[in-house]
């Protein structure tokens, strides 16, 4: 049934290439800065995508204070709380999600799971970093030019972005627009690596099915933004020549106080139709990643093989093709064609199919497993849960006819921070608690992590599960203040209250994490190679944190999947991929599977 | 442990939370109940679903958590569940699906005896237009947005002389007569929204967007603007009334047609001759920019 993934005596085929040597930085600079190592690379991009994620988390504790507790600050009005709502979405779904998984994970973990050196285009994966960080700091600057950022709604939907009564129409959508270029630009450099690395440089033994779902998740995204970000691209620039030399691609005839504007015959739609060909995907860029990583933490944590391998693959890549078939569920009240209801509300419900597969194994992972609760675990558990609310509501808004009455919102703005805010940030927690001892050679604080895992599990659930009751009741997103209804509750604002207050401890709480992060590097518990007895080759490597080149003398030779964890017969209850067969030691008693427990 | 506790309190504490929440949707002032009727389809389904994952996931923390004498079940793949849970989720889909693309059908379908109102949105206040007595607006374009016509009014179609215009006021509907909203913006994106009529569309400079429906119970309903339009989104506001037959009429007949509001834009020869200071105002039959309002707006909004 199964042989295909797990049959020890697959002839492992010779390296056909000869190992090419790498580039050895020979100073500080070019080891530690200017570095052509992909695990220095993934730390920089790290560290650039977290701290602009700090500015993002605090952009949104300045929303919730106004949305709590509206007339209270007089820091924020409404120009500022627009800015803050734009900047925070661009940040966090960009500048950090993104980067996080693709150029963080997707540079450390590839090369050290397919037993590779390194990338296979060092220069350029160094050259991906630089340009990253300039389209961060561009970001930035926009904070500090005259008008302030954009406040256009990280949608920057036109004609308004670039109209007069948007905040930062001066130079904020400017900056935005070149940095989400050269972001565009940085990401397509590493992209090429990380595919090609995929396809070309993995070690002997490393079929594709064989390879972790980690790095099946982050190969497809990357695919996917390759072929995504283009779409962004090339409206970005349309929407910068509308802005500077006065072109009508996005830009209707409009009249602006009393006067007609020199814009005529543009199409606001086409850009709408643009941003979320690249929008939708991007949903799936952040969830892929997540996906496979948290198939490969529960795995070894459960101690058992992940359900269905070969499935989880399909729906992977079942998903991804999906994905550029449904964008225009976000615009069934833009005003397109009524009648693409019918197809896009199919393609988006079909696409749940194949995602709700994935869930199931997961639980079907833990199911009869011999469960450790570690940090990394509880996180995918909280995942799951935290996804599986995302997923639902998901069906909700992609229901054409469901969707007319909750687009616009908070329901909305609660599906997707659950789904795509929530549900992938938690897999990040999985993620560093799981290989921190890895990139360190020391465990994380597990009190500071229980800490941390408990008020942000438990404090994001009670923000974005009422939330959703607020959308039920009509109440519209993006509102700096909602004035005098005849529809909404005093109750509502008793809520929004506490979602603030429950934000800014769940908040706080993020702090404990980085402390614990800064801490636990000097101080923290010595790992060893393997603390978590997992099978893939990352935790193989002959030093921890990895040396340059990752491996030894010799690459790793693969000899089976990722997942033999318990099988029967087998004397530890874990088989690295790379132990050779006569290296495993058998258990004496029966061979044919004893399923319960023994020795 | 105490995942597996604090796992089965979250599936019971939601289910409460949803039976006993204070919010829920305003009462429907539509024909549109089969929207609700959809949500509260996928509310079941998906809420059934929920609960059994969650207290499934549950069971396995609490059942299946680590013990050193124990071992893994080694199963690597089980294609007859994966084909069963593959089949059942399929099957709630399509029971998601059907009831939503029958109810979409129609709110695309736009029966014949509909009325037509146009809104107007621009940065940050609603007007209306009604088509007055010849039951036709007139075409309009916002090329010819003046002070003198704050509708872009075709002062050459005859269609527009007595088209009612409503400016910073409540918009009246009949009760029980169906209507086709018209949907123009001369300026930035806008989405004229009613909580209680659930039906909601995008307002699109360049073009006319359009939905149906009936207004079935009497009222004063808020307006918002649910897409965002500038810093001043969250204050475009307007109130729109649902009256009977005779109370409609009443308020229909003291209402100003766009002749008698603006005669000077209305008559094309009378202004040139009277104010040679306004612009010419351009050939409505020559320019392709021009909306025709009255024509079907579906064909217009494919872009």
């Amino acid at each position: 049934m199964s042989n295909g993934v797990l049959d020890e005596t697959q002839i492992i085929p010779a390296a056909e290439v000869e190992e090419v040597d790498l580039y050895h930085a020979k100073s500080y600079w070019t080891k530690y800065v200017f570095s052509q190592d992909a695990k220095v690379i993934a730390i920089q991009y790290s560290g650039t995508a977290v701290a602009i994620g700090l500015v993002g988390l605090v952009l949104s504790w300045l929303m919730r204070l106004q949305l709590g507790f509206p007339d209270t600050f007089s820091f924020i009005d409404a120009d500022t709380y627009y800015q803050h709502v734009t900047m925070h979405g661009m940040i966090m779904v960009i500048y950090l999600l993104t980067a996080l998984f693709l150029g963080g994970f997707g540079n450390y973990l590839i090369p050290l799971m397919v037993g590779a050196r390194d990338m296979v285009f060092p220069y350029m994966n160094m050259l991906s970093y630089w340009v990253y960080l300039l389209a961060v700091l561009i970001l930035t600057a926009s904070f500090f030019v005259p008008g302030g950022p954009t406040g256009a709604g990280w949608t920057l939907y036109p004609p308004q972005a670039i109209a007069q009564g948007t905040p930062g129409v001066e130079y904020g959508i400017i900056l935005m627009l070149v940095s989400l270029v050269f972001f565009i630009i940085g990401f397509t450099m590493g992209g090429l690596n990380y595919v090609v690395t995929v396809l070309q440089a993995r070690t002997r033994g490393m079929t594709l099915m064989r390879m972790p779902l980690t790095v099946w998740g982050i190969f497809t995204a990357t695919i996917l933004a390759l072929l995504a970000f283009p779409a962004l691209f090339v409206a970005g620039i349309m929407m910068l020549l509308d802005r500077m030399i006065g072109t009508s691609f996005f830009m209707p005839e409009m009249v602006q106080g009393g006067e007609l504007l020199a814009y005529n015959n543009g199409s606001p739609l086409l850009f709408q139709h643009l941003f979320w060909f690249f929008g939708h995907p991007e949903v799936y860029i952040v969830a892929l990643p997540a996906f496979g990583v948290v198939s490969d933490i529960i795995s070894v944590h459960a101690r058992k093989n992940i359900f269905g391998y070969r499935m989880m693959v399909w729906a992977i890549v079942a998903i991804a093709g999906l994905s550029f078939v449904v964008w225009a569920h976000h615009m069934y009240v833009s005003g397109m064609n009524p009648y693409f209801g019918f197809f896009f509300a199919t393609t988006t419900l079909i696409i749940a199919v194949p995602t709700a597969l994935k869930l199931y194994n997961w639980v079907l992972t833990l199911w009869k497993g011999n469960i450790q609760l570690t940090i990394p675990m509880l996180y995918c558990i909280a995942f799951i849960l935290t996804f599986l609310n995302g997923g639902i509501t998901g069906l909700f808004l992609g229901n054409v006819t469901v969707d007319i009455p909750l687009s616009d919102t908070m329901f909305v703005v609660a599906h997707f921070h659950m789904v795509m805010g929530i549900a992938p940030v938690l897999v990040i927690f999985a993620a560093v608690y799981h290989w921190f001892p890895k990139m360190s050679g020391r465990m994380l604080h597990e009190g500071w992590g229980q800490f941390h895992f408990w008020v942000t599990f438990i404090g994001t659930y009670l923000i974005y599960f009422p939330m959703h009751y607020l959308g039920f009741v009509g109440v519209p997103r993006r509102y700096f203040e909602k004035g005098e209804t005849s529809f909404i509750p005093p109750s509502a604002e008793t809520l929004n209250e506490f979602i603030t207050i429950v934000v800014l401890i769940v908040g706080l709480a993020q702090v404990v994490f980085i402390i614990n992060i800064l801490v636990s590097i000097w101080k923290g518990k010595p790992a060893g190679d393997n603390p978590w007895n997992a099978t893939t080759l990352e935790w193989q490597t002959a030093t921890t944190p990895p040396g340059h080149g990752n491996f030894g003398e010799e690459l790793p030779v693969t000899y089976r999947w990722a997942y033999a964890y318990s099988v029967p017969g087998v004397e530890a209850d874990f088989v690295p991929q790379n132990l050779p067969p006569e290296d495993v030691i058998h258990s004496g008693g029966d061979q044919s599977g004893d399923q319960s427990g023994r020795q | 442990m105490v995942i597996a506790v604090v796992l089965v309190i979250i599936a019971i504490g939601s289910v409460i939370f949803h039976i006993w929440s204070p919010w829920w949707f305003t009462p429907l002032a539509s024909n549109w109940g089969a929207l609700d009727d959809a949500i509260v389809i996928t509310f079941w389904i998906t809420g059934v679903a929920y609960v059994i994952v969650i207290l499934f996931m549950a069971y396995c923390c609490w059942r299946y958590r680590y013990k050193k004498e124990r071992r893994a079940h080694y199963e690597p793949e089980n294609p007859k569940m994966e084909w069963w849970l593959s089949i059942v989720t399929a099957v709630g889909v399509v029971a998601l699906l059907t009831p939503g693309l029958i109810a979409w059908n129609d709110f695309v379908t736009v029966p014949e005896n509909v009325v037509e109102v146009e809104v107007l949105g621009k940065q940050w206040d609603w007007s209306y237009r009604l088509p007055g007595k010849d039951g036709k607006l007139g075409t309009s374009s916002a090329r010819l947005v003046n002070d003198d016509n704050p509708f872009g009014i075709n002062p050459k179609d005859p269609n527009g002389k007595d088209d009612v215009l409503i400016e910073g006021d409540d918009l009246h509907l009949k009760l029980d007569q169906p209507v086709k909203m018209l949907l123009r913006s001369i300026d930035v994106l806008h989405d004229f929204y009613v909580p209680q009529f659930r039906a909601k569309m995008d307002l699109v400079p360049g073009m006319v967007t359009f939905f149906w429906m009936t207004p079935t119970r009497a009222g004063t309903f808020d307006v918002l603007c649910a897409e965002l339009c500038g810093v001043g989104h969250h204050a475009m506001r307007s109130t729109v009334v649902v009256d009977a037959e005779g109370a409609y009429d009443k308020w229909l007949s003291g209402q100003e047609t766009f002749a008698a509001l603006y005669p000077k834009a209305a008559n094309v020869r009378q202004a040139a001759a009277g104010s040679p200071a306004t612009e010419p105002v351009p050939d409505a039959s020559q320019e392709k920019t021009i909306l025709t309002a009255s024509e079907s707006p579906s064909n217009q909004s494919v872009q």
